[in-house]
């Protein structure tokens, strides 16, 4: 049933883009009179300037996380994690993932490569670590862009609050996984 | 708050690099990246036009207004702040449906186009505000409806197994955002610093 559902929404996906392309000039131009190709172009010109104006966040956080993750530290982080999260229940081959997924998109992707190349697609470290990574974000990336594009330097509580939701959804991976899949 | 991670990820990085004998790798690192942060910049710019461009021709035919206007229950609890009529709300309301539908490349421009109409209303520049921090954290915990494409290609089949896992597991992340905004938004540690107040902590 569920492989229908995403097989259903998979293909639905892949429509959306290019309907959007052609619906939303279709409808300024022949309900509004919209001059859509001067318009779009007047739209377009700001692609630039956000781009460039985000570069100095982004070097300032991926630089940061870069140094962190070369340097060894999760590991150190994870040996002294380890044993207070098997304790509760968290297995631990999930843990560098949910460590890494706030931090860098590419890091984590790796790492859940690395959970299927040594478990297999059908084991459970595998389907976690795949919830984990399809169920949050780049924290850290999203904040630098987000915030940079406009300027802002004082985040006030966004990272706690980002960070404390991240946490909450990889110990949600593994209890739905757990509890739904077995 | 930024300030003491930033340093700390870099000093931790110094650190533990030299005690664990890389740190060969930790000047890479930093080499690489800010170069990698230059790429993802410009690589940005062709996707960012495309969008706002689209955008734009929504916003001139109304289209935002009317998406803007449907939704006026739910937005108008999650950004008290930003009046219901406001842009914002309609780029806001696009961003969420983008990362909802896993349209990731729309997403961030439409996100990026909401933090500039958030920036209108704010009067201290260079200090979040409440909308701001909300809808960074819906963000960043991430609603989908649809897997990255990452991971439908890693998990082949798999993936119909771990569809309801990640949709439960994500919306459970982003409730957990929405309070964890609201409860911290009103501590005093978090409250907007006046400018002439600030002492650069």
């Amino acid at each position: 049933m569920s492989e229908l559902l995403v097989d259903g929404l998979n293909n639905v996906a892949k429509y959306i883009i290019p309907t959007l392309l052609v619906g939303i000039p279709f409808y300024a131009l022949s309900v509004k009179k919209v001059p859509v190709y001067e318009v779009f172009v007047e739209g377009a010109k700001d692609g630039f300037t956000i781009a460039v104006r985000i570069i100095p966040y982004l070097v300032a956080i991926l630089v940061a996380v870069g140094m962190f993750r070369a340097s060894g530290a999760l590991d150190m982080l994870l040996d002294l994690l380890a044993p207070v999260l098997n304790f509760v229940g968290f297995p631990a081959e999930n843990l560098p993932l949910a460590l890494m997924r706030p931090l860098s998109g590419s890091g984590s992707l790796g790492l859940l490569t690395d959970l299927v190349n040594e478990h297999g697609v059908d084991s459970m470290a595998a389907k976690i670590g795949a919830t984990m990574y399809g169920s949050s974000e780049t924290t850290f990336y999203v904040l630098a862009v987000y915030f940079g594009s406009v300027g802002i330097v004082r985040s006030r509580h966004a990272i706690p609050a980002g960070l404390f939701a991240d946490a909450v959804g990889a110990i949600g991976a593994v209890f739905f996984c757990k509890m739904l899949i077995g | 708050m930024l300030n003491y991670i930033w340093f700390g990820m870099m000093a931790i990085g110094v650190a533990a690099g030299i005690y664990n004998d890389k740190i060969d790798a930790v000047t890479n690192a930093a080499i690489d990246m800010a170069k990698v942060s230059v790429e993802i910049s410009i690589g940005l710019i062709g996707i960012m036009a495309l969008w706002l461009g689209i955008m734009k021709i929504a916003e001139k035919s109304g289209l935002i207004r009317i998406i803007a206007k449907g939704l006026k229950p739910i937005t108008l609890r999650l950004f008290p702040d930003v009046p219901a009529d406001h842009p914002a709300i309609g780029s806001i309301v696009l961003n969420m449906s983008a990362n909802i539908l896993g349209l990731g490349n729309a997403a961030t421009p439409l996100g990026l186009k909401a933090m500039e109409e958030l920036q209108e209303l704010n009067d201290q520049k260079d200090t979040a505000t409440n909308s701001m921090v909300m809808f960074l954290a819906i963000n960043t915990s991430s609603v989908q409806l649809i897997l990255p494409a990452t991971v439908v290609a890693l998990m082949g089949a798999t993936v119909s197994e771990i569809f309801i896992t990640t949709i439960l597991a994500t919306s459970l992340s982003t409730v957990a955002a929405i309070a964890a905004v609201k409860f911290l938004e009103k501590r005093k540690r978090f409250a907007i610093v006046p400018a002439q107040e600030q002492n650069h902590e």
